[in-house]
């Protein structure tokens, strides 16, 4: 039903159209300046809101350390309680495992709760292939796919939205696909959540499964959490007979008290409080309460390669706080499409090329995606250093590109460090430029560049080279040559 | 102290008027500062573009020509942060941890102007003159790499004559980036614009930051815009005395209020 990211162009090209939108600008700018100084304020009142970061960033280590003994402690301890365990490589066959676990129960439709992880493998168009229909619960997931959109955010999918486009959407769609909104609906937020409320109680009381993923899973216990704000992921946890989680093989914690650490991070990262409103725990299979069927997809799809990078790793650490993207300035002008993938913002561009690889055009961008401003990594609560990890990929597409015919940018680059790795052939270049400054003496700066440059001066004035470099003064009033 | 500048190879041939700058704030100290012929570049263009391979001889270089001085500065946040945050992890990922060990020995050494300035010298008042409408950009790397956070300002407050007024927005990035500004011009003029728009709130004649590649940028929007902004190192504000404003005093220029100011400071110092 939603739009899917396949065959995205690269970064560059999608952010330029991107930054053409003008209402989505307006509706992003406002949108992330406001989580931004509210996720600022919570985080401010801790005092050891640092500690927590560390004990956030130490326990993820920890794990992804000893990766396998958690995983093979967490399948006992789920078996233990009821759940069963199904063990996925990539998309396709969690995909393949989780239609025909909703086809077994012979149900035609399933409600969801928000996740990140089916949204990565696609699970709703497998589902829809195989003619099941997947309602999405949560009002922004709602919102994007009623209105056959992507999502551009990992918190707030439909955050490219305003009011007035979310009114136009019910009114259009809604009534396709279930209980249509009243025809008198306003902008009103109140009157959008009562009309997306009447619309999902339908399905709430309908559905024989339910579909989610998890924030957490606690390897000692077999407990799976779920962190939410509106209370639909609860109906869907709680009310169908059959319940099949999709979790990321990176999710598992040790033990139930590390969440005493995660649960200070993600609210107040993610939304900006202090405590989110729901938090929901399940462990397995509680006879005549709840989901009387409970299944749990471990997926890899690229985790292991990740894991496998001992650098790229840490970005394995990551809660799914959205915290990046909302202080991203590059984020917060071009959107969530531009990064052609569910993870947009800088965790996008540190994810997407290690759990997809760095063979496409899109993937190969999203390491540039960045100006290296920091503001990412010092907001992120499980301390990951995306600027770093960005620079350690760019290595890794450069690198990958050596040894083929070099590209103009391979050659400059080059030529570029061979002439610095000599101080009498910077000079010899100097002499150039001293020579080029004395030909636009008069000018203050340059309007046009030719060639690749132009990237520089179409909206740029460049400035005019000095007659005279620094190292030509130096020698002549320091040194007296 | 041997005190070694590092021109950085961006000011050295494009902007020699900033570390001249440097050369007459120290020696005003009295400070000797020397300029060591063999240095070039950082490298930083090849490590934050990916080419890890060729900045590689560089920091080798800057080890072999800075290693052995007690301080190096240099007028560049970003330079600095890049020697001081990237030159051991270059030499690691290269398999040179020999290197790597040098690196960050020479690296404990290089300072940006307003640290070596603050903390080594522990100076905020350089004895300048800059009777102007200045706002300051801190860029990202001064504030997020090296965590200068307030020195530059401290260091412009006791400027006699300056009318510092706050930069709106000031922590957001620039937008220049380095290659970021031609492989993303698009966004980078996006980012750009809004910082240019926010200076020119500010009504302020001159915008100051520590970097030159980012003050190029900014600056080259701000004289396409023909707002009448210009830009300046933070290094030639710290320079200027009121001999380079000499002329304007034959023309009965300075403002009564900046000439007030000025004796005042003058007076309790
Ligand atoms: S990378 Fe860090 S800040 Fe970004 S979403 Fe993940 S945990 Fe949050």
């Amino acid at each position: 039903m939603s739009g899917t990211f396949i065959g995205m162009p690269k970064f560059q090209t999608a952010a330029k159209e991107a930054l053409g939108n003008s209402q989505q600008r307006r509706n992003l700018q406002h949108a992330t300046h406001t989580i931004r100084e509210k996720r600022a304020r919570v985080v401010e009142e801790l005092d050891d809101w640092e500690g927590l970061r560390q004990a956030g960033a130490d326990i993820k280590d920890n794990v992804l350390s000893h990766l396998d003994t958690y995983l093979v402690q967490l399948e006992e301890s789920l078996t233990r309680a009821g759940a069963t365990v199904h063990w996925a490589g990539d998309a396709a066959e969690a995909n393949e495992i989780v239609t025909s676990l909703v086809r077994a129960t012979g149900a035609d439709e399933v409600v969801k709760v928000k996740s990140m992880a089916t949204q990565e493998i696609g699970l709703n168009e497998a589902l829809e292939e195989a003619g099941i229909a997947a309602w999405e619960t949560d009002l922004a997931e709602l919102i994007v796919q009623l209105g056959h959109d992507r999502p551009s955010h990992i918190l707030v999918p439909a955050i490219h939205r305003n009011r007035a486009e979310i009114r136009e959407i019910f009114l259009r769609e809604m009534g396709h696909v279930g209980t249509p909104p009243p025809a008198g609906l306003t902008s009103e937020p109140r009157e959008l959540a009562e009309a997306a409320r009447v619309h999902l109680r339908e399905k709430f009381l309908r559905a024989k499964v339910a579909i989610s993923g998890a924030n957490f899973a606690i390897a000692e216990t077999g407990t799976l959490v779920v962190v939410e704000s509106e209370g639909n992921g609860r109906m869907c946890l709680t009310l169908p007979e059959t319940l099949i989680s999709v979790v990321g093989i990176e999710k598992v914690l040790p033990r139930l008290e590390d969440l005493e650490v995660f649960m200070q991070l993600l609210p107040r990262s993610s939304t900006g409080e202090r405590m989110n409103p729901y938090t929901s725990t399940w462990t397995g299979i509680t006879p005549g309460d709840g989901p009387q069927q409970v299944h749990v997809v471990l997926l890899d799809n690229g985790r292991t390669d990740a894991l496998a990078d001992t650098v790229g790793r840490q970005a394995l650490r990551c809660i799914r706080c959205s915290a990046c993207l909302n202080v991203c300035p590059v984020y917060e002008r071009v959107g969530g499409h531009a990064y052609g993938s569910v993870y947009p913002g800088p965790i996008g561009a540190i994810l997407n090329p290690q759990l997809r690889g760095t063979t496409s055009e899109v993937d190969q961008s999203l390491p540039y995606a960045s100006s290296l401003c920091g503001a990412c990594g010092d907001v992120c609560p499980v301390k990951i250093e995306i600027p770093d990890l960005l620079v350690h990929l760019r290595t890794r597409v450069v690198d990958e590109h050596r040894g083929g015919m070099p590209s103009g940018e391979e050659i400059a680059m080059k030529g570029a460090a061979w002439m610095f790795s000599d101080h009498r052939r910077w000079e010899k270049a100097q002499k150039g430029a001293e020579l080029g400054g004395r030909m636009f003496r008069k000018k203050d700066t340059i309007g046009r560049l030719p060639g690749p440059l132009s990237a520089w001066s179409d909206a740029r004035d460049a400035p005019v080279p000095p007659a005279e470099s620094f190292r030509t003064w130096w020698k002549r009033e320091k040194e007296g040559q | 102290m041997r005190v070694a500048l590092f021109a950085t190879c961006f000011n050295d041939s494009m902007w020699p008027e900033t570390p001249k700058a440097v050369v007459t704030i120290l020696e005003r100290l009295g400070v000797t500062v020397e300029f060591p012929l063999e240095q070039t570049c950082c490298g930083q263009m090849f490590t934050n573009t990916g080419y890890a391979r060729e900045a590689l001889p560089l920091v080798e270089r800057f080890a072999d020509v800075f290693g052995e001085y007690d301080a190096v500065v240099a007028p560049s946040g970003s330079c600095v942060g890049s020697v001081r945050h990237q030159h051991a992890t270059v030499a690691s990922g290269c398999d040179r941890p020999a290197l790597a060990d040098r690196a960050r020995t020479t690296a404990g050494k290089v300072f940006e102007l307003s640290e070596l300035l603050v903390d080594v010298l522990g100076v905020t008042d350089v004895g300048a003159t800059f009777p102007h409408r200045v706002t300051y950009h801190p860029t990202c790397h001064s504030l997020r790499m090296l965590r200068v956070a307030d020195k530059p300002l401290r260091l412009l407050r006791e400027v006699r004559g300056i009318d510092l007024v706050d930069l709106p927005s000031a922590e957001e990035c620039c937008g220049f980036g380095g290659t970021f500004a031609m492989k993303n011009s698009d966004t980078s003029v996006a980012m750009g614009s809004d910082k240019a728009h926010h200076v020119r709130e500010t009504r302020a004649e001159v915008l100051v930051a520590g970097d030159n590649s980012c003050l190029a940028h900014v600056g080259g929007l701000l004289t396409r815009q023909r707002s009448g902004v210009r830009v300046m190192h933070l290094a030639e504000v710290l320079a200027s005395t009121e001999r380079d404003f000499a002329v304007d005093n034959e023309l009965g220029d300075p403002p009564a209020a900046t000439t007030t100011q000025h004796t005042d400071t003058e007076a309790t110092t």
